[in-house]
This record gives C-alpha cells, structure tokens and sequence, in this order.
C-alpha cells in the first residue's frame, strides 16, 4: 500500500478545504471498501480526509414529513431506526441484507452510496479493466461475468453497482445532498450513478472533491408497505445476484401506485419506471406482476452466463409485489 | 493525532484505550487495527484470516459494536475503546459467551472462534436494543418497537446464523457455535 497522509476533518469545511488544497486525496467513511481496495492496489491516495467522524450522524423527520439521514450514518443504526423500520420498510430490509453485522456498524451512508463495484478484474490489478485503467479493455465481457449486468451495459464494461442500500433509495425517492467547492446541490439517487457508456472510469456524477451530506427521503403513505427481496449465492453474507425493492398501494383490487427498482442489475441502481407503468391502474394480480416485470426487463440485454438474473428477477418482482400487495389488501398493518 | 516522520512514511501517534487500558503508539498510517493489536501489542487472539472483510476472524468490539480489525484504519480509531477477546474475562472468570462455548465444544481448530465469540457479544448486544435482521420478520420489523425500548428479538437459530454470518468457520462448527449463543442469549 502506498504512504499516506491522514486527516480526520471535524467539519465539512475543513474536508472540502483539506481536499482543494491537495486534490489526489480521497474521503475516507467506514473505509470498508476504501481500505479494501488499498490493500489491492486498485487505488492509492497519498492522502485521506477521514470524513467518518464529521457532524453529520443523525437521523431526523423533515417538516415535511420524510426523513433525513446523515451521510456518517452507520448502516446498523440506519436499519435499526424506528422510522425506517416502520414508514421505509425497504430501506432497513436492504441494509440488513448487505454485508454482515461487523460491516454494518463500520459502514456509512455516504460510503455505502459509493462503494465500487464487485467486478473480480476490476479488483485484480493484474488484469486489464477499463475501469481501473482506462483504455485498456473489459475482460468481464468475455470471461466471467456471471454476477455481472444485464441491463445498461456498454461494450466498454458489464459492471454492476453491488449497493443494496441504494436499491431501496431508488424505490422510495430519495435524493442525495452533496457539499463542494461549487456550493451545494441536490442530486436523485437514481441519477447519481452512471450508466458506463464510453466512461466506465467515472461510476458517479459527482465531481471531484464533492462530499455527501445526507440522504432525504419524501414522506410515504405508502413506504411501510415497501419491501426488498435479494437473491445470492449463500443464505446471507454474499452480494445480490439480483434483487427487487418496491413499494405498493392497492385499492379496491387495482394497484393504485408502485414503484420498483432492481439490483445487481446494471452499472447503477435500476429504477423500473416502464414497470411501473403497467402496474398503475391495473388489476392487483400475479399476471399483472409478471407483466410489469416483463416491461422492464424487455431492455435486458444478458451475456454469456447471466440470463438467469432476467428469469431471477421476473420472479423476485412477482413474489416481491404480491407479498406486499397480499399485505395491503389484509390491512394487517396500518400505514403509518 | 497526524505528524511526519520518516521521509515519505507518514506515521501517526494513536491513542486507543485496550482492554481497559490507555495506550500509546507511533504507527505508520497504513497499520490496520489488526496488525496493531497483533504486532505492536502483542494481542494475538484476533486473527488475520482473508484480511478483506470476508471472514471476521478478526473481529473485535470498537465502542462496545463489533467490527472487522482488518478494514479498520488504527489511525481512524484514534481515541477509541478496544476489547479483544483477551479482554473479555474478569480475572479467572470468563464472560458468559465464551463459557458457553466451552460448554458446547463450539469449535474445532478454534481459528474463528475469538472472532466468533467477540462477534457474539456485540451481536447479543445489539439484540439487546432490539436491533432487527435479515431473518425478522417484516410485520415485526415494520412494528413500531423502537431500539432501546422494544424487547428483544425471539431468538431462534435463524436469527442466531443470520446475525453471525459474518463470522466463518471452516471446521464448520456451527450447530455447537449456534448452541452456545442460545444458551448465552437465554442467560
Ligand atoms: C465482505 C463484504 C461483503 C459485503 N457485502 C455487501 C452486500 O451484500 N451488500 C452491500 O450493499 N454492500 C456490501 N458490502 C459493501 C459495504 O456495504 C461497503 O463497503 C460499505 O457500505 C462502504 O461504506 P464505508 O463507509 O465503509 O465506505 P468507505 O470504504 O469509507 O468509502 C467508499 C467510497 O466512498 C467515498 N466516501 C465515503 N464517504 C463519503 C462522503 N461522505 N462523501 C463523498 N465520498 C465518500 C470514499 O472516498 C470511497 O470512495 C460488503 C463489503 C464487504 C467487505
Ligand atoms: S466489467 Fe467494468 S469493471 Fe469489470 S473488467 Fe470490465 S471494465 Fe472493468
Ligand atoms: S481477517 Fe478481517 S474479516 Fe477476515
Ligand atoms: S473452529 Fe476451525 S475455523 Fe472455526
């Protein structure tokens, strides 16, 4: 690992200074990812700004009515939250399905957004990746890229975006705060990554040196009947292969709305608007489900060995929706 | 606490609290907590299994939450409080999760097990604020028992693997280690 220089900033101002005035340097949050992919030699910063510590750790109602999470918040404590429990349902599933407990409590908000992907070449640096070094080709597309896209892709890379969290993000509408030298901006989650056309280098749209605040979620009548489901090679403790998060809301056996988005898909959380589409007005029923699926996943492009993650997916969706559906109908539990 | 050392390694004087004791120590900024405790404090009971997160042999409690040794900076834990599996016991008398794994032969070869046991106590602590997982069920997660105040979960061996699938064991070892736990979490 190269020699680096440390700083743990006690404000976003002195992060974002610290960064302006030597700009090779990366944001460290719980280092998870960060100081994995040091250890590999896939990055080598000559300086972190520790930005784990920074007064951003609480989780608080808007006036609105949604919530706001700040970007130092832990995983754990963010699944854990009564609110996220109850009115974001999905959101603490899909934490509680990422990584493992250890992981969980180390990991951040801001650092869970924009963890790299799982790419095994991308990881190795002995192999070429275009990711890792530009120009030098994407042995995934060819080699193994079982566990890799299915929608989005370019001839350039196959990567996917290995974040749960962000899944649950896309569902629910959330938008990301980010702080740079520009000032402040606002940023959905669903466009802050990148699809990886001719760029694969860049996963994210934001600029060099910009911090992420917080998350902010609009309120939800409908987010305690939100849900995720993922599906891995191992009961727990492994990446998706694919997974769904949705939110639904059935009237009078039509699904009045829903929205849904996939995982372990593409080069960024997969928002399945044409899905959505399908479902709006339609009769709350499996058919119904596998259409909306079906919608979306007319777009998938598999490679080689990854086919199985369209049929994967039509099923995690269909089940996904009609468990949530099946629940709303019961009115077992009151939206809150 | 960042200074410059030696030309072009940048070093650090880190002060962690181990095992009830405040320590000192000059580390190249690229020390991991787990090469800390094992090579400059001599506390060998964590382990370095994969070193990636992947394994959690090296599973320590930072601030009373268990967390993976090998990922953790030593320079970003300046300042906090570490107990390892040789901080577990009081004098003679071990803590009930590792009596609960003599007590149920929970291991083997005993290379996971300081990571298992560490593992165990924050995982039954974080049960004890009513931490939800994976394995709750939704209606129950999506009922409003807040943490600190909601009872704990039902503790079942699905919640008992789900919450501890961070930590491998390659004797396979996990009936006696799930055993343990239970009997940990009843008492
Ligand atoms: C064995 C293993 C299994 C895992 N399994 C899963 C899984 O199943 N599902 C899943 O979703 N994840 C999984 N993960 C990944 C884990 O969730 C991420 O490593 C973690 O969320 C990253 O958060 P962090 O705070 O540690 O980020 P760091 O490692 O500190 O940072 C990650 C990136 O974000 C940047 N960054 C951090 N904070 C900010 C900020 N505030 N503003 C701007 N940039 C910032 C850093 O510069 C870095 O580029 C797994 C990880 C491991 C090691
Ligand atoms: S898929 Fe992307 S990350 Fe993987 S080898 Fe190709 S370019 Fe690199
Ligand atoms: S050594 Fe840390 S998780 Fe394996
Ligand atoms: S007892 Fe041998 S690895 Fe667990």
């Amino acid at each position: 690992m190269r020699p680096f220089s440390y700083l743990r900033a006690a404000t976003a101002e002195e992060a974002l200074d610290a960064f302006a005035a030597r700009p090779g340097a990366q944001f460290l949050g719980g280092g998870t990812n960060l100081v994995d992919l040091m250890k590999l030699g896939v990055t080598a910063p000559e300086f972190l700004i520790d930005v784990s510590r920074l007064p951003l750790d609480s989780v608080e109602t808007t006036p609105e009515g949604g919530l706001h999470i700040g970007a130092t918040v832990r995983n754990s404590d963010l699944a854990a939250h009564p609110v996220v429990r109850t009115r974001y349902t999905a959101l603490s599933q899909a934490l509680l399905s990422g990584a493992s407990g250890q992981l969980r409590n180390t990991a951040t908000t801001g650092g869970n957004l924009l963890q790299r992907t799982r790419c095994p070449y991308f990881q190795d640096t002995s192999k070429p990746c275009n990711k890792r070094e530009p120009g030098t080709g994407c042995p995934a597309r060819d080699g193994v890229h079982r566990d890799l896209a299915v929608l989005g892709h370019s001839a350039h890379c196959v990567a996917t975006h290995p974040s749960d969290m962000a899944v649950a993000l896309a569902a629910l509408d959330a938008t990301v705060q980010v702080r740079g030298a520009g000032g402040e901006r606002t940023v959905p989650v669903t466009d802050l990554h990148r699809l990886p056309g001719d760029r694969p280098d860049v996963d994210t749209v934001l600029r060099p040196g910009e911090l992420i605040t917080g998350v902010t979620l609009p309120p939800r009548a409908d987010g305690g009947h939100s849900g995720y489901r993922k599906a891995r090679d191992r009961a727990s403790y492994a990446f998706a292969l694919a997974s769904v998060a949705a939110t639904v809301r059935v009237e009078g056996g039509l699904v009045r709305d829903a929205s849904l988005a996939f995982g372990g898909l593409a080069h960024r959380p997969w928002r399945a608007r044409a899905a959505e589409e399908v479902l709006r007005g339609a009769p709350a029923t499996v058919e119904t489900y596998a259409r909306a699926a079906d919608a979306e996943l007319a777009a998938a492009e598999p490679l080689r060995d990854n086919a199985f993650k369209v049929t994967l997916t039509r099923n995690l969706t269909v089940n996904v929706l009609s468990d949530l559906a099946s629940r709303a109908e019961e009115g077992a539990r009151p939206p809150t | 606490m960042p200074e410059r050392g030696a030309p072009e390694i940048p070093v650090s004087l880190v002060s962690l609290r181990v095992n009830g004791t405040w320590l000192s120590l000059r580390l190249d900024n690229r020390t991991t907590l787990l090469d800390a405790l094992r090579e400059h404090l001599d506390l060998v009971g964590a382990k370095k299994g994969c070193d990636h997160g992947q394994c959690g042999a090296c599973t320590v409690l930072v601030g009373g939450r268990r967390a993976n040794s090998c990922l953790l900076l030593a320079v970003a834990c300046d300042g906090s409080d570490v107990t390892t599996v040789e901080g577990l016991a009081e004098g003679e008398r071990l803590h009930p999760v590792q009596e609960a794994f003599v007590a149920h032969d929970a291991l083997q070869c005993g290379y996971c097990t300081p990571g298992q046991i560490c593992s165990a106590v924050g995982m039954l602590a974080e049960a004890a604020e009513g931490h939800p997982s994976y394995a709750t069920a939704p209606d129950r997660l999506a009922a409003d028992s807040s943490p600190g105040q909601g009872a704990p979960e039902p503790f079942d061996a699905l919640e008992i693997r789900e919450r501890m699938s961070g930590n491998l064991c390659r004797c396979g070892a996990y009936p006696n280690i799930v055993d343990a736990i239970a009997e940990a979490a009843r008492s």
